[in-house]
């Protein structure tokens, strides 16, 4: 599903990315871990398309980036810190307006669903702006599945969620991976990373410095691989 | 350019890709035409960047008012000036929250995320900032008249003022676009956008002045035709340069 091989970024004269490795087989849910500063959202957002790689290669669902990625964006949905909503719509016209944008068939009954998948049917007439944070939060991901792409891409999604609004999106997250999408999540958060990934990786200094998955994610030991490799 | 085929599956699950040219140019539409609706369904409930365009143009041109004691003769002379440095100034105000909007709160990312040519959302954002300004202007005309007691309601004049307000607008937007990525937006925005739009202020206010003073149309139409190269010409570059203007 995803492919990147010797990517490199650079902003300036500065280093960001450094011949980073990266592969993603559909079904999988990788979280990308490291510290603040490593290029986690520097590399989702070349994955989203939303930044060019300086050099390297990278290819999602076959098609290769930059050059093709109005075909990567139809495959894609990406959800970031931001919400990527506007205040003063209603989360129903809010969900219309990126189902235009998409060119959507039956764009009532999609937005009814993805309404009803994140629980917010009954505040569907309410404004964006009158939503908690992690309110907006489950509409961004309404808003990021509306199409059934096949690849999710989550930038740190529990930024500034409380404990319940995050356990309510971690229950959102696991519905949507389980329907076979292929998710890449970018998080701080050991523990929640290994309870909803299939495999981490720790991304440090611009490159993937350790990738664990199966047995391996184990919340006890990850916290020392974590600083044995983020410390070096 | 393909690499693996199967991995192609994934896209028939969207079922959107449009399948023909004339499919593509109604995606490209909708797509324009929901950039439009967005803002004004959100400027009607907020009433934000009208609001605050119009207090601002009802300022500028009490402003003049009172610091200009103009007889009727004088009067005839300024009014275009007056008109489009209102016109201009609250134009800019509105480019600056309109795009301010999108970028708050990632909004322009999304934009940029739909599989969309890009110039849809260039476009949908000019016109919806064109609308924006011509309420403005609907409202301003009339109260100028008022206070002036000059007749601003000929056919002329008014086509001047929506080929300037084309202008402007198209210029401006590209502009904003640019401008919302730095940290000084507020202040960047005026000081790219009135030098590369001063061809249109100038052209602007002399055909506004010639149709008000009741010049021949030969004394008009080199700056109407000035005014209309402009257009198309900075629409082709914005349509062209849009993408790469809001690339990181």
């Amino acid at each position: 599903m995803i492919k990147v091989r010797k990517l490199i970024k650079r902003f300036g004269l500065k280093p960001v990315l450094r011949g980073l490795d990266f592969d993603v087989a559909q079904g999988e849910f990788v979280a990308l871990l490291g510290p603040n500063g490593a290029g986690k959202t520097t590399f989702l957002r070349i994955l989203a398309s939303l930044a060019k790689p300086t050099l390297g290669e990278v290819w999602i669902s076959g098609y290769r980036l930059p050059q093709q990625a109005p075909l990567v964006r139809r495959t894609l949905g990406v959800v970031s810190h931001q919400p990527l909503l506007y205040g003063d719509l209603t989360a129903e016209e809010n969900l219309r307006f990126y189902g235009r944008m998409y060119d959507l068939p039956d764009l009532q009954m999609r937005v009814e669903e993805g309404l009803n998948i994140v629980g917010l049917y009954e505040r569907r007439r309410d404004l964006v702006r009158q939503f908690s944070r992690g309110m907006q939060q489950r509409l961004a991901i309404a808003r990021a599945i509306l199409h059934d792409p096949g690849l999710l891409l989550f930038d740190e999604p529990h930024t500034g969620l409380d404990q319940d609004a995050a356990a309510m999106l971690d229950g959102v997250l696991q519905d949507v991976a389980a329907k076979g999408r292929t998710v890449v999540m970018t998080s701080h958060d050991l523990a929640r990373s290994a309870g909803l990934a299939s495999r981490i990786d720790i991304l440090s200094k611009g490159v993937i410095a350790a990738s664990v998955s199966g047995s391996q994610l184990d919340p006890v030991h990850l916290p020392g691989l974590y600083r044995s490799v983020t410390h070096d | 350019m393909t690499e693996n085929a199967p991995e192609r599956k994934a896209l028939e699950r969207v079922g959107t890709q449009p399948i023909n040219w004339r499919q593509r140019f109604k995606s490209y539409l909708r797509a324009l035409s929901a950039i439009v609706w967005k803002d004004l369904a959100a400027e009607l409930r907020s009433r934000e960047l009208v609001g605050a365009m119009l207090v601002f143009a009802l300022i500028v041109v009490l402003i003049f008012n009172f610091a200009l004691e103009l007889d009727l003769r004088t009067r005839g002379t300024i009014t275009a000036g007056v008109l489009w440095v209102t016109f201009s100034f609250a134009g800019t105000l509105g480019l600056n929250r309109s795009m301010s909007i999108e970028k708050d709160r990632g909004c322009l990312d999304g934009l940029l995320l739909a599989p969309v040519d890009r110039s849809a959302i260039y476009f949908g954002k000019v016109l919806g900032n064109l609308i924006f300004m011509m309420i403005v202007e609907a409202i301003m005309l009339p109260t100028y008249s008022i206070l002036y007691n000059v007749n601003l309601f000929q056919p002329g004049l008014l086509a001047i003022i929506l080929l300037g307000s084309i202008g402007y607008t198209v210029v401006g937007t590209l502009l904003s676009s640019m401008a919302v990525q730095a940290r000084t937006r507020d202040i960047l925005l005026p000081i790219l956008l009135f030098p590369v739009v001063l061809p249109v202020l100038i052209s602007a206010v002399k055909a506004s002045t010639g149709i008000l003073q009741g010049f021949e149309w030969t004394e008009i139409m080199p700056w109407l035709n000035m005014l209309i190269a402009y257009d198309v010409i900075f629409t082709a570059v914005a349509f062209m340069v849009f993408d790469y203007v809001v690339e990181e």
